[in-house]
C-alpha cells in the first residue's frame, strides 16, 4: 500500500446492518446507511423498520412502473386492450365446447357450465399470473437492479398491481357472461373481492417464496411452468370438486381449492361452507407473504451479484 | 462534526467467473444471509478471486475522487458497493445523504413510451418525487435538446438523444454523494462540453466519486485518484501522479514487431544533453535519439518514422525525415547509425511510448516497425489535457491592439 493512503479512522459502527440507522440527536440530521457482509438478519428490528419505510417510499415509484408497463403492453398491438379478454374467452370456448360433445364429461355444474368455468378460469388465471409474477419482474428489471438503488418493494408493489389489474379488467366481461346467461348474483357476491385478493395473494407469496432460487437458476421457471399446467387439471377449475374420495383429497391438499371454490361459489350460488378452509389457507399465505417479501429482500444483494450487468 | 459522507472500511469483494460455481457460490450466499449467522468472509472458495480486495477511503463534501484502473480492476465492483446494489464480502461502507448515480443513463426508459413519459419513469426511478420531476420537467427538456422528439417514442431515439435525455434526467438530481462511471463521453462534442460543466456544478457540495478512462478529465475534476489494479489499490493521493502510476500499469505491454525484414532496427537509444542515455526528460530539455539500421539491400531513400504516443496509443507527436525532408541512404550489409536532434522536447508531461517505423518513400511498404522501442517520462508543471505543450511566450498586451472581432451568436 501507498504512504500516500489516507487511513481510516477508527470510527468503527456500533452496529453494523444493511439498513439505514436512527441517528443519534444533536449529529446531522442526513440519514446514514452501512453496508456490511453481515446478515440484515442480524438486527430485525432495523431490517423490518427499513422493509415498511421503504415500501411506505416505494409507493410513486410503484405506480409509475405500474402505468409505464400498462400504456406500454398494448401500444404495439392493433386490438390494444381486447387481448385482456380473448385468452380467457377462449379457454372457456373450449370447455363449453369439449362438454357439448361429450367429450369429457364433468357432471353437472350448480350454475350453467359457461359462468361456471369461466369464472373459474378467470380465478385459476389470476392465481397463476400472480405465482409467476415476482420472478417475472425481477428479471425484467435485471438492468435497473444492477445499477439502480431503488427501494425494491416497488418492483413487487407494481406486479401485483399488474396481476389485480388484470383480473379486474376480466371482472368485466364475466359480468357481461353473467348478463348474457341471466344469472343473478346472490348477497355472497360482496364478499368476491376478498376472494380474488386471496386466490392472488397466495399466487403472489408462492411467487415471491422462489425467487431467490429462481432468480439464479432458471429451473424454477421452467418447473413452474409444468407444475402449473398439471395442477390446473388437479385443481377444480373447469370441473365441479370431486365428491368421493380419493378426488376429495385433491379439494382438501391443494390449497389454491378452497379459495377458488369457495370464491366462485360466493359469486354464483352463495355456498360459504367451505369457509374454515378458506380462512386456514389465506391466513397462511398472509403469514407467508411476509417471510417471502423478508426473504426477497434478504436474497436480492446476492442475486445482483450474480446477474449479468 | 467533519463532513465525512463516504467511509469505506477494509472492504472486499470476492467474484466467480465459472458460471455454473457462481450460481451455486450465489446460493450459499443467500443461505448464509438467511442463517443470520455472520457472512463475513476472508476465504475465497475455489475458482474465485478478489474482485475489490481491502480498499478503505474517506471521503469529504466538497471532495472529488478519481478511481482508475485497467478494465476489470473491480471499479465498477466497488461503486456497486457504494451504491448499495451489492455486499461487501468483508469490511463495512457508510454513506450519509442522499446518493445519485451517474451509472447507466436511462435505466428503465421504456421503448414504446416517448421520452415525456420516460422522463417521470427514469425520475422516479432515481429517486425523485413528482412534484421534484414537474418543477425541473423543463430544465430537464431544455438541458437535454431533443427539441419535439420529446413526445415521440424512445425507440426511436438515436442512441446519443437516449443518452442525452437520461444525462438530464440524472443529473437533475441533487444528491450529497455522487457516484459517477464513465458516462461523460457521451454524446457529440458540444453536449460532452455542457455535461462537464453540468458536473463541475454538482462537484459542489457534494462528495464525489468517478471512475474514468479518459485521463484529461480526471486530473480536471479530480483532487485525489485511486488507482486500482486485480482490485486492490496501486496508489491512492495526488491526481497526477495517480495517472503516471496508471500508465505504468501498461508497461510490459506486447512489443509486437512487424515488416518485410528488408531493413531492420538494431539498435535504438535516447539521450539527454546529447550523451546521456535517458528514459526521463523535463520539459523542453532537448533529446537526440540514435538508431542502427541493418538492411539486405541497396535502399536508395530510406523512411525512418519515430513517432510519440501515449499509454492508450493515440499518437501526438512524430519526427519524419521525409517530412523534412532529408534523404538517408542505406547500403546493403553495412550498419549504418542514424542521429535525430529534438531541441526542445514539448510533450506535456506524462508517460509516453515511442514507436519507430521504417519504410520505402512510397509509405506503403513497412520494412521494420516497432510500436514500442521504448517508453519514456517527461516531468515537470502540472498535468495538462493534450499531447504536446508548445514552449510559447506569452504577454499582456495593450488593449488597442487591433485584431478581428468575434461574431457574436
Amino acid at each position: 500500500m501507498n504512504p500516500d493512503m489516507i487511513s481510516s479512522d477508527s470510527q468503527v459502527a456500533s452496529t453494523k446492518t444493511n439498513e439505514p440507522e436512527a441517528k443519534a440527536p444533536g449529529s446531522d440530521s442526513l440519514p446514514e446507511v452501512v453496508y456490511s457482509a453481515d446478515s440484515s438478519l442480524r438486527n430485525p428490528i432495523h431490517l423490518v423498520r427499513a422493509m415498511f419505510k421503504d415500501l411506505l417510499a416505494s409507493r410513486e415509484l410503484a405506480w409509475r412502473l405500474f402505468v409505464r408497463d400498462l400504456s406500454a403492453q398494448y401500444r404495439l398491438s392493433y386490438f390494444g386492450y381486447l387481448w385482456a379478454f380473448l385468452p380467457p374467452l377462449a379457454t372457456m370456448a373450449v370447455w363449453v365446447f369439449l362438454r357439448s360433445q361429450g367429450i369429457v364429461d364433468v357432471g353437472e355444474t350448480p350454475v350453467v357450465y359457461p359462468v361456471y368455468v369461466l369464472t373459474g378460469v378467470l380465478l385459476w388465471e389470476g392465481f397463476s399470473t400472480a405465482l409467476n409474477s415476482p420472478l417475472q419482474v425481477v428479471r425484467d428489471a435485471a438492468a435497473m437492479l444492477t445499477k439502480i438503488n431503488f427501494p425494491r418493494e416497488a418492483l413487487l408493489l407494481a406486479g401485483f398491481g399488474q396481476v389485480l389489474f388484470n383480473t379486474l379488467v376480466r371482472l368485466v366481461l364475466l359480468a357481461g357472461v353473467f348478463l348474457w346467461f341471466q344469472v343473478s348474483l346472490p348477497w355472497t357476491a360482496i364478499l368476491a373481492p376478498i376472494g380474488i385478493l386471496s386466490t392472488l395473494a397466495l399466487g403472489f407469496t408462492l411467487g415471491l417464496l422462489l425467487v431467490p432460487v429462481g432468480a439464479l437458476y432458471q429451473d424454477v421457471s421452467r418447473g413452474v411452468l409444468m407444475l402449473t399446467t398439471f395442477w390446473f387439471f388437479l385443481t377444480p377449475v373447469v370441473y365441479p370438486p370431486p365428491t368421493a374420495w380419493p378426488g376429495t383429497l385433491l379439494a382438501r391438499v391443494n390449497p389454491i381449492s378452497p379459495l377458488l371454490l369457495t370464491t366462485r361459489d360466493a359469486l354464483t350460488t352463495g355456498d360459504l361452507s367451505r369457509w374454515s378452509d378458506f380462512a386456514i389457507v389465506s391466513g397462511f399465505s398472509l403469514a407467508f407473504l411476509f417471510v417471502a417479501w423478508v426473504s426477497y429482500r434478504l436474497a436480492l444483494p446476492h442475486l445482483i451479484a450474480r446477474m449479468s450487468s | 462534526m467533519s463532513d465525512v459522507l463516504i467511509e469505506v472500511d477494509q472492504v472486499s469483494k470476492r467474484y466467480c467467473r465459472d458460471l455454473k460455481r457462481s450460481l451455486w457460490y450465489g446460493m450459499q450466499d443467500v443461505v448464509g444471509e438467511f442463517s443470520g449467522l455472520s457472512t463475513s468472509s476472508r476465504e475465497l472458495r475455489p475458482k474465485e478471486f478478489w474482485a475489490v480486495d481491502d480498499i478503505s477511503f474517506q471521503l469529504r463534501r466538497g471532495e472529488c475522487l478519481g478511481l482508475i484502473g485497467p478494465n476489470g480492476a473491480g471499479k465498477s465492483t466497488l461503486l456497486k458497493m457504494l451504491n448499495g446494489l451489492i455486499k461487501p464480502d468483508d469490511g463495512s461502507i457508510r454513506v450519509r445523504g442522499r446518493v445519485g448515480a451517474l451509472i447507466e443513463l436511462g435505466a428503465g426508459f421504456h421503448p414504446v413510451l416517448t421520452g415525456r413519459e420516460n422522463i417521470y419513469v427514469n425520475g422516479s426511478i432515481l429517486g425523485m418525487s413528482k412534484q421534484e420531476i414537474d418543477l425541473k420537467f423543463e430544465e430537464i427538456i431544455d438541458f437535454a435538446e431533443i427539441g419535439d422528439a420529446i413526445d415521440a417514442p424512445v425507440q426511436n431515439y438515436s442512441s446519443g438523444m437516449r443518452v442525452r435525455l437520461g444525462f438530464a434526467i440524472a443529473s437533475a438530481l441533487q444528491p450529497d454523494v455522487l457516484i459517477v462511471d464513465e458516462v461523460l463521453a457521451v454524446g457529440d462534442a458540444g453536449f460532452r462540453t455542457k455535461c462537464n460543466n453540468r458536473m463541475a456544478e454538482l462537484l459542489e457540495g457534494t462528495a464525489v466519486i468517478f471512475v474514468s478512462h479518459s485521463m484529461p478529465q480526471v486530473s480536471r475534476l479530480a483532487g485525489r485518484t485511486i488507482v486500482l489494479k486485480d482490485g486492490s489499490c496501486e496508489f491512492d493521493g495526488n491526481t497526477a501522479k495517480a495517472i503516471n502510476q496508471y500508465y505504468s500499469l501498461f508497461d510490459d505491454d506486447e512489443r509486437g514487431r512487424r515488416g518485410t525484414g528488408q531493413a531492420r532496427i538494431t539498435a535504438f537509444e535516447c539521450f539527454r544533453h546529447d550523451q546521456i542515455p535517458a528514459t526521463t526528460f523535463q520539459y523542453a530539455e532537448s533529446m537526440t535519439i540514435r538508431l542502427r539500421i541493418e538492411s539486405n539491400q541497396d535502399i536508395d531513400s530510406l523512411v525512418v518514422d519515430v513517432y510519440f504516443g501515449t499509454v492508450s496509443g493515440e499518437r501526438v507527436a512524430e519526427c519524419n525525415n521525409f517530412v523534412v525532408p532529408t534523404r538517408l541512404k542505406i547500403a546493403a550489409k553495412q550498419p549504418s547509425v542514424v542521429e535525430i536532434r529534438i531541441p526542445q522536447l514539448t510533450l506535456n508531461p506524462g508517460v509516453y511510448r515511442m514507436g519507430a517505423l521504417l519504410m520505402c518513400p512510397d509509405m506503403n511498404a513497412h520494412y521494420d516497425w516497432l510500436p514500442t522501442v521504448e517508453k519514456i517520462t517527461v516531468e515537470g508543471g502540472r498535468p495538462a489535457t493534450t499531447g504536446q505543450q508548445f514552449s510559447a511566450d506569452w504577454r499582456m498586451l495593450n488593449e488597442d491592439v487591433d485584431i478581428k472581432a468575434l461574431k457574436e451568436h
